[in-house]
């Protein structure tokens, strides 16, 4: 016996009698496995023949409890556990991890650490964008540009292996700083690799941006305001897409991303289309980011003076960064010994699928799909 | 701001800070109209995180955190209340919407219900699990066994 399906919250639907079988209305399970949904995620739609009247998503197939981990781990121990969670993009998690653990021991890394910080995590976006890039296009029917992006992230996740000795789940940084030197030809690779790299987004452009087929799909799909995103709480692309011109780089500044020149790109309309071009541009900003953090790479040390045993003061702190996929916030309690209290992970993609029902309201069966991969969710955050 | 906020709501309200952020413990009474005067009136309109932390060993057992932020100030602001276990919180959602998954996962993890939540029922875990996990008496390698054997039809997770 099988634990029955919950119950259907209450949406406001468009039909006319709001009873659970209506005559007109189809409940179909977008099931945990399928191919698009990036992970176990069960969505129930409601349909009147193709159109979605509304959807629930389900959510917590890969709950792992990182959270209750955290509280009996001490703060090097819990370390790698942080990448597991947006596993696409580990280097990420493991920058607002360290740095939240950082402002809780009142240490912060020295200048040459941060640098090199700053250009992994970089190059983790662009890697993150990749692998959206083409997951997105093969949910939509485009088939090509996942090999291209795939060859593209290959070349990112060679430079971390060579760096750090994993090419996923990281662990590439370490509280107050890192751990190991970067390897000789580290700056020669990165610049090659922007080298390659720069003429790759125009060609990717060149295949999608004015494609028919493409603009046919993406374009008023998935439409979400302004002021929605905000009441919602949705951050990074897709609120940018929205037209909020906030980037938690320039806004609230972290690690050394003052010393560095680059711009917010933003949308208009807050469609699918206009994230694409949003994280598009991301990617070419992250570009010039490297280059002018390999550029001015400082010597120096790479590890800061932190205790051994780590024992930080009794206290709470929340520090959050600009994760590719929007705010990634830590709230870390810590009651003065080795283990934190309360570790709590505050995952962007956990926030922005609470937006999935509100953007696809009206919108054709086909279009969940493509709406579900530009809200660029990885399951490992949402469930933790 | 704070002085405003202090001056209106005295006693209530404590603001403190550490580490250079700023927070604000706030009495259990005060909280649903703490939370919309700093949305509507304070700008306070995106609600980041609503989580709580578990003291078994106080009398107020739990305390629930809301961190805030402004958009026109770029300010963040975290709110915290005292309550005890059992009791419930009225719900954020008519205030930001965007606090109805969050809430959920408070519920669930903790067992803090939020009166007047559109959708109160568990969101990580099974619907019929049974215990709270992030509360300390709940052991880190414990499950709900009865739901894993009705369930999965194996003796234990374990």
């Amino acid at each position: 016996m099988t634990d029955p399906n919950s119950t259907l919250s209450p949406l406001e639907l468009e039909s006319h009698d709001k009873t659970y079988l209506d005559a007109n209305e189809l409940v179909i399970n977008m099931g945990p496995q399928h191919p698009a949904t990036h992970g176990v995620l069960r969505v129930i739609l409601r349909l009147d023949g193709e159109k979605v009247l509304g959807l629930e998503c389900v959510i917590g197939y890969l709950h792992r409890g990182v959270e209750k981990i955290g509280e009996h781990r001490t703060y090097t121990m819990f370390n790698p556990y942080v990448d597991r969670m947006d596993y696409v993009a580990a280097v990420s998690n493991g920058l607002g991890y360290c740095e939240t653990v950082e402002k809780l021991l009142n240490v912060e890394a020295p200048p040459r650490a941060q640098h090199v910080r700053v250009i992994l995590t970089e190059l983790n976006r662009i890697a993150s964008h990749q692998l959206w890039l083409g997951t997105h296009a093969l949910d939509i029917g485009a088939i090509t540009p996942l090999f291209y992006t795939f060859r593209d992230r290959e070349e990112i996740l060679k430079i971390y292996e060579k760096y750090c000795g994993a090419r996923l789940t990281t662990h590439a940084f370490r509280i107050g700083g890192l751990q190991y030197e970067t390897y000789t030809g580290f700056e020669k690779e990165v610049k090659n690799f922007l080298t390659f790299f720069r003429p790759k987004i125009d060609e990717y452009e060149e295949l999608l941006t004015t494609n028919r087929i493409w603009v046919e799909r993406t374009k008023k799909v998935g439409t979400i305001s302004a002021k929605d995103c905000i009441a919602l709480g949705v951050t990074g692309p897709v609120l940018r897409a929205s037209g909020v011109k906030w980037d938690l780089r320039k806004a609230q500044p972290y690690s050394c991303y003052k010393n560095f020149d680059f711009e917010i790109p933003t949308g208009e309309n807050g469609d699918t289309y206009d994230r694409y071009l949003v994280r598009m541009a991301e990617m070419r900003q992250s570009v010039h980011i490297i280059q002018q953090a390999v550029d001015a790479l400082p010597e120096g040390p790479i590890m800061a003076k932190v205790p051994k045993v780590m024992k930080p003061a009794a206290g709470e702190v929340y520090h959050s960064i600009e994760a590719p996929k929007g705010e990634l916030g830590y709230f870390i309690v810590s009651d003065g010994s080795t283990q934190p209290y309360r570790m709590r992970v505050r995952p962007p993609s956990f926030v922005n699928l609470q937006a999935l029902d509100v953007m696809c309201r009206g919108q054709l069966v086909a279009d969940v799909i493509a709406v579900i991969g530009t809200l660029d969710i990885v399951l490992g955050e949402v469930d933790r | 701001m704070i002085a405003k906020l202090k001056g209106n709501y005295g006693s209530g309200l404590e603001a403190l800070t550490y580490a250079g952020q700023n927070y604000m413990v706030v009495d259990r009474s005060l909280i649903p109209e703490i939370l919309q005067v700093l949305r509507n009136e304070e700008e306070f309109d995106y609600c980041v995180d609503i989580t709580a932390v578990h003291y078994p060993a106080r009398e107020k057992q739990f305390d629930v955190v809301w961190v805030l932020y402004s958009f026109p100030r770029n300010e963040r602001i975290r709110v915290k209340t005292q309550i005890l276990d059992g009791a419930s919180l009225p719900s954020s959602v008519p205030v930001w919407p965007g606090a109805n998954w969050l809430e959920r996962e408070v519920f669930d993890m903790f067992g803090i219900k939020f009166d007047g939540h559109p959708d109160m029922k568990r969101i990580l875990l099974p619907d019929g699990w049974k215990g709270h996990p992030l509360r300390k008496d709940y052991g880190i390698l414990q499950q709900d066994n009865e739901w894993v054997q009705i369930n999965l039809g194996i003796e234990s997770g374990q």
